[in-house]
């Protein structure tokens, strides 16, 4: 009954209306079935071989005999519970860090996180504790994607808040220093940042001295996402009151703890919708990596199709990942929103 | 008298640009004085209360205060402002703290009190601005007069020895000054130094021991309240007066 309302009123309120809605449908219903019919209708979903798939729609058995490696890339299958442990403990930090009590925040902020990121690289690139060593080149797919994004956000976070503190202070030196270095890395496109870091830099260690790629790509990744992020803090810190700033001074709060505990926590908040757009960039940028030899997600996914056996399967690999990235970009998009909709007292 | 001066303005000057705010200003506050100063818009009092403490820098002149003189370097600056409390015009409390927490950061981080004798010395304060039900709510959801006595109460979790007011009831709402106005006047009876720059005639007449005209960044005249506001000496404060009573007939 409700349903029958909203349609006559959204959708057939007049006849012009009505041809629209009936056009418009027609199209919908032309262009989706193909797709429905490809993806999932006459698709093959079980299987272990090539010859198990129909070849009528879509042969997901490609994906699904290669989901391991899409996912850990070459870390040894034994290991494999290193790398899920390492997730867990970050996405549950990450999570921890962005649930109410707010009391809470500043703790994993400052040590909840780091350790968790600290903790995940130590139980990834092993070598201690009697965990078997597993050298960064074996890294890959989505575990080295994650490990590029989270370890180049939560890197460049405390560089972009430093950076953006710095472009506003009233020290010309710093100020100086700050506004090149942000000038510099936004103006530089991440590609030519990553093969900077993979070729050039090795160039002026001395001889023998070598940093891991991967280290060298984060680096990288981090330095740029820096850059980035202090733009959008910038904008956060200028959107608080010169009274709260005055307030805090009256109070004889210096200027360190007028940040910390009464500037930046209402800069940051400003500016949760920038932050997210700036981590789902990053996401999707360490696609770049696939150019100094790393093998991220889409870097795996796109190897296995020059597989002879899998040969021609290229628009099943390119809509599984666009489908993975989707997802995850909207989950990030979601729960930024969610972040910022947490009603603290009405900070707008 | 300099010696117990809780606050002593002399000679100071300042400019906004080209325009003179502060034109030589000379002002002793004793210890447990309260002074109101007032004047029109524009006459640089709301300045000389924020050069007090600092937050405006002065061009000439030496402000000391409790017997540390004023200089532009930190350490010195936030020595200042621990022992001197502030209440502003908009209330300023930090929107992303509840009343409880605005009330204890500063003599947690600031004054080097633990979090338990800053919880309990915060409830306090709220019982003497008559607000203790509030402390864990947060400054959107209080009431303007409501959030203006806790930025009181803030204010005097630093244990200051002067209070400073800067127009602490322009911002409200009429039925809400009272209730401020009322706290104001309780902690005048208790003998803290405080120097208030307001409107409202009322509190000057409640509070004061002296009131201060200032224009155009001078003082004008000075004198307690019963003298300033019946027998005033000076051309310019019958002036102030007349318009100041006229402005408040043509409102009711």
């Amino acid at each position: 009954m409700q349903a029958a309302r909203w349609l006559r009123r959204n959708l057939f309120s007049s006849w012009g209306n009505t041809a629209i809605t009936v056009t418009l449908g027609a199209i919908v219903v032309f262009a989706a079935l193909p797709v429905l019919d490809w993806a999932f209708l006459n698709a093959t979903w079980s299987g272990t071989r090539r010859a198990d798939c129909s070849g009528e729609g879509a042969c997901w058995v490609f994906v699904s005999s290669r989901l391991d490696q899409f996912l850990f890339g070459f870390y040894p299958e034994e290991e494999r519970w290193r790398v899920v442990l390492a997730a867990a403990l970050n996405i549950g930090a990450i999570v921890l860090l962005f649930v109410p009590p707010m009391s809470r925040r500043a703790g994993m902020a400052l040590a909840g996180v780091p350790l968790a990121i600290l903790a995940g690289w130590v139980l990834l690139h092993g070598g201690v504790f009697g965990l078997p060593l597993v050298e960064t080149r074996q890294w890959g797919g989505m575990t080295l994607t994650l490990v590029i994004t989270i370890g180049g956000l939560f890197a460049a976070f405390p560089l972009g808040v430093l950076l953006a503190l710095g472009r506003r202070t009233s020290l010309p030196a710093i100020r100086a220093i700050c506004i090149v270095f942000i000038e510099f890395w936004r103006g530089v496109p991440l590609i030519t940042v990553l093969f900077m870091a993979s070729v050039m830099l090795p160039l002026f260690l001395p001889e023998g001295a070598s940093v891991d790629k991967l280290l060298r790509a984060l680096i990288g990744v981090a330095l740029f996402a820096a850059a980035y992020l202090a733009e959008v803090i910038r904008g956060g810190l200028q959107a608080v009151p010169r009274g709260q700033y005055e307030a805090a001074a009256a109070l004889g709060l210096g200027y360190g703890r007028t940040m910390l505990h009464v500037v930046l926590p209402q800069a940051l908040r400003h500016v949760i919708p920038g932050l997210a757009n700036t981590a789902i960039a990053l996401f999707k940028d360490t696609t770049l990596v696939l150019v100094i030899g790393l093998f991220d997600f889409l870097g795996i996914i796109q190897a296995a199709l020059t597989d002879t056996e899998w040969l021609g399967l290229a628009l099943e690999g390119y809509v599984f990942a666009a489908a993975v990235y989707w997802v995850l970009c909207f989950a990030m998009s979601r729960a930024s929103r969610r972040v910022e909709n947490q009603g603290v007292g009405g900070v707008a | 008298m300099t010696e117990t001066a809780a606050v002593r303005v002399s000679g100071v000057h300042k400019w906004f640009g080209k325009l003179h705010v502060l034109d030589g200003i000379d002002l002793s506050v004793a210890e447990g004085e309260r002074v109101v100063l007032c004047g029109p818009s524009g006459s640089g009092k709301s300045t000389l209360v924020r050069c007090i403490n600092g937050l405006e820098a002065i061009d000439r002149g030496d402000i000391v205060v409790g017997g540390v003189a004023l200089k532009e370097d930190r350490a010195t600056l936030e020595q200042i402002r621990r022992s001197v409390g502030m209440v502003f015009q908009q209330f300023n409390l930090f929107p992303h703290m509840t009343v409880m927490e605005n009330l204890c950061l500063a003599p947690i981080r600031a004054g080097g009190v633990s979090a338990a004798e800053a919880g309990e010395k915060a409830r306090n304060y709220l019982e003497r601005v008559h607000i203790p039900e509030q402390a864990d709510k947060y400054p959107a959801q209080l009431s303007g007069g409501q959030q203006q006595r806790v930025a009181i109460a803030r204010a005097l979790c630093m244990e200051p020895r002067i209070m400073l007011f800067d127009e602490p009831t322009s911002a409200l709402d009429p039925e809400m000054i009272k209730e401020v106005l009322d706290v104001i006047v309780e902690l005048a009876e208790e003998g803290k130094t405080m120097i208030c720059v307001t409107h409202e005639m009322g509190l000057a007449r409640a509070m004061a021991d002296r009131v201060v005209l200032l224009d155009e960044g001078r003082i004008v005249d000075a004198a307690p309240p019963e003298k300033f506001f019946t027998a005033p000496e000076s051309e310019r404060t019958r002036q102030f007066l007349s318009r100041i009573l006229h402005h408040r007939e043509s409102d009711d």
